[in-house]
């Protein structure tokens, strides 16, 4: 377990060294802000409305397609770890499970699911 | 005093505890004291070493690009601007520290941190030598793919509390990108988490041998094409240049960091930096054989006590870190040599050829595996030309960059006196 809690250590030791540097950098650096330099940049003319639009569906298509791809490998790993104990057996059995996956990518791709336009 | 040949920085403290306190780790009550402090130690030693990379390294990639540009590039601090990096750090830190009114400013604060914490979470399972490694996960590669998911969350983050147009537009997009080169580099990795039989980074580097035609990269033709598949996904997730759409500076005008600066800013470039060690640590601990030294097998460098433990260790790292730097080398050198691609170019780049490769090179490893025997004559034969391949490619690399380092020569009389090469550390 304890290698699971140097993770933690280190994640948390090099989160805290950055808030330090940004806390240092708040204290030295200066302080004039005005209501043009608090502005968002927009090539600098006004900027027009909020930023927060809806965006295309093209991008949540490719986040689908990569939870399908990503649970894919992650459900390989195990297997690909274990595969020469399984032998021709666990070969045959994450084929098919492949190929359900391999005509997925297929199927998305004559859809038209992987242009982007 | 026995000898400590342990693999991770817990084996390290229960030697402490051993040898030097002269206690039983599982009973004595300050057991906990000094693996904290074993953990801090290691946290430490890899902050500072991610420091000192992703520092220098930048001095590097702009003398590069400067070179390659026919141009000088930074030598104005210290000798030749080796110091320029240390230069831009100190102004960065004296600079006013900016949030813009709209933004939300909880998670624009936050965002940063998420990338570095993504970022530095990768040093943990990513060895540095034959038993320099902050902590031997049996899980190492899996680890590898979900901690650096945390970069994506961070940067879709900054685009979205920005509030700026071009802050979002740079945010989705490397979101998408990111996670779309996510699936080449995992069907990659499997490729050799099939070949090991293991997920843990030490046992990959330990499976492949000292010399070349020992390592992954000439195992079969399958692994040899998946390390190319791997360097190009690994470029797209550290978003390099071509693959570097989420900040386009020509469109985009920055990208997801549009609106930060100061110390804020510089976190988003130190993980871009420190990424560059990043995947060229897991290219060469998946395919190049790691820290392996010709000639020494892991099991003589545990079994080696005193100094000569330490020097292999030194070598180890010696070995690791020229490896490392020459993949670098090779990604910089692809920034400053190839046009931009596309975002549609770059999404098909990805789902139409890079995954259905990486699954071709899957299933070939499959039957690669199952029906040659490892060490038989037919393995050997494959290796063999595997290797004369691989130096076939390095040495038609310096050939075209020769060639066109001629053409420039013969094209601009100002460099018709010039030198063909200058030592590295003497830039013209």
């Amino acid at each position: 377990m304890l290698s699971y809690e140097a993770i933690l250590l280190l994640i948390v030791l090099g989160i805290a060294i950055s808030v330090v540097f940004v806390l240092i950098s708040k204290f030295l650096g200066p302080k004039n802000p005005n209501a043009r330099k608090k502005s968002v940049y927009e090539c600098g003319a006004e900027p027009q409305g909020s930023a927060r639009k809806r965006f295309p569906v093209k991008f949540y298509m490719i986040a689908l397609l990569f939870l399908l791809f990503d649970i894919e490998a992650v459900f390989l790993y195990p297997w690909a770890k274990l595969f020469r104990e399984l032998g021709f057996l666990g070969f045959v059995e994450m084929g098919i499970f492949m190929l359900v996956l391999i005509v997925g990518l297929i199927y998305a791709w004559r859809k038209g699911a992987l242009e982007w336009e | 005093m026995d000898r400590w040949d342990g693999g991770d920085m817990k084996e390290l403290a229960e030697w402490v505890i051993r040898d030097l306190f002269s206690k039983n780790p599982d009973t004595w009550q300050y057991t906990w004291a000094i693996y904290l402090a074993g953990m801090a130690l290691a946290a430490v030693i890899c902050l500072g070493f991610v420091a000192v990379f992703a520092g220098p390294v930048t001095w590097v990639e702009r003398r590069t690009a400067g070179r390659i540009m026919s141009r000088i590039g930074p030598n104005r601090v210290g000798p030749q601007g080796v110091l320029q990096w240390l230069a831009d750090g100190i102004k960065n830190l004296l600079k006013e520290d900016l949030i813009p009114d709209d933004a939300d400013k909880p998670l624009f604060r936050l965002a940063p941190y998420l990338v570095f914490s993504g970022m530095f979470g990768t040093f943990v399972v990513l060895p540095f030598g034959a038993n320099l490694i902050a902590a031997d996960l049996d899980i190492g590669v899996l680890y590898l793919m979900a901690v650096t998911t945390l970069v994506v969350v961070g940067l879709l983050t900054a685009g979205w509390a920005s509030n700026s147009k071009w802050a979002l537009y740079g945010g989705i997009r490397s979101a998408a990108q990111l996670v779309s080169y996510e699936v080449p580099i995992a069907f990659a990795l499997l490729v050799v988490v099939i070949s090991t039989g293991s997920l843990s980074t030490q046992a990959i580097i330990k499976a492949q041998g000292g010399w070349p035609w020992q390592w992954f990269v000439a195992k079969n033709p399958f692994t040899f094409i998946a390390f190319f598949l791997l360097l190009t996904s690994a470029m797209a997730e550290g978003n390099r240049i071509p693959f570097d759409l989420p900040e386009a500076e020509s469109e985009l005008v920055a990208g997801y960091n549009t609106e930060y600066s100061g110390m804020r800013f510089l976190f988003f470039l130190f993980e871009e930096w420190a990424n560059l060690w990043i995947m060229g640590a897991i290219t060469t601990l998946c395919f190049l054989g790691g820290w392996q030294i010709p000639g020494v097998s892991p099991e003589k460098i545990s079994a080696s006590s005193g100094w000569t433990f330490v020097g292999w260790q030194l070598l180890s790292f010696a070995i690791f870190a020229a490896k490392v730097s020459w993949i670098v080398f090779i990604v910089i050198q692809a920034r400053w040599t190839l046009p931009r691609l596309r975002v549609d170019q770059l999404m098909s780049t990805c789902w139409k050829y890079l995954v259905p490769m990486t699954l071709v090179c899957i299933a070939g490893v499959l039957f690669m595996d199952l029906y040659i025997v490892q060490g038989g004559i037919t393995d050997k034969i494959i290796r063999w030309i595997m290797t004369l391949l691989g130096a076939a490619v390095i040495v038609l690399f310096f050939l075209r960059a020769r060639y066109n380092y001629k053409m420039d020569k013969d094209k601009y009389p100002g460099l018709r006196n010039e030198k063909m090469w200058y030592p590295p550390y003497r830039m013209p």
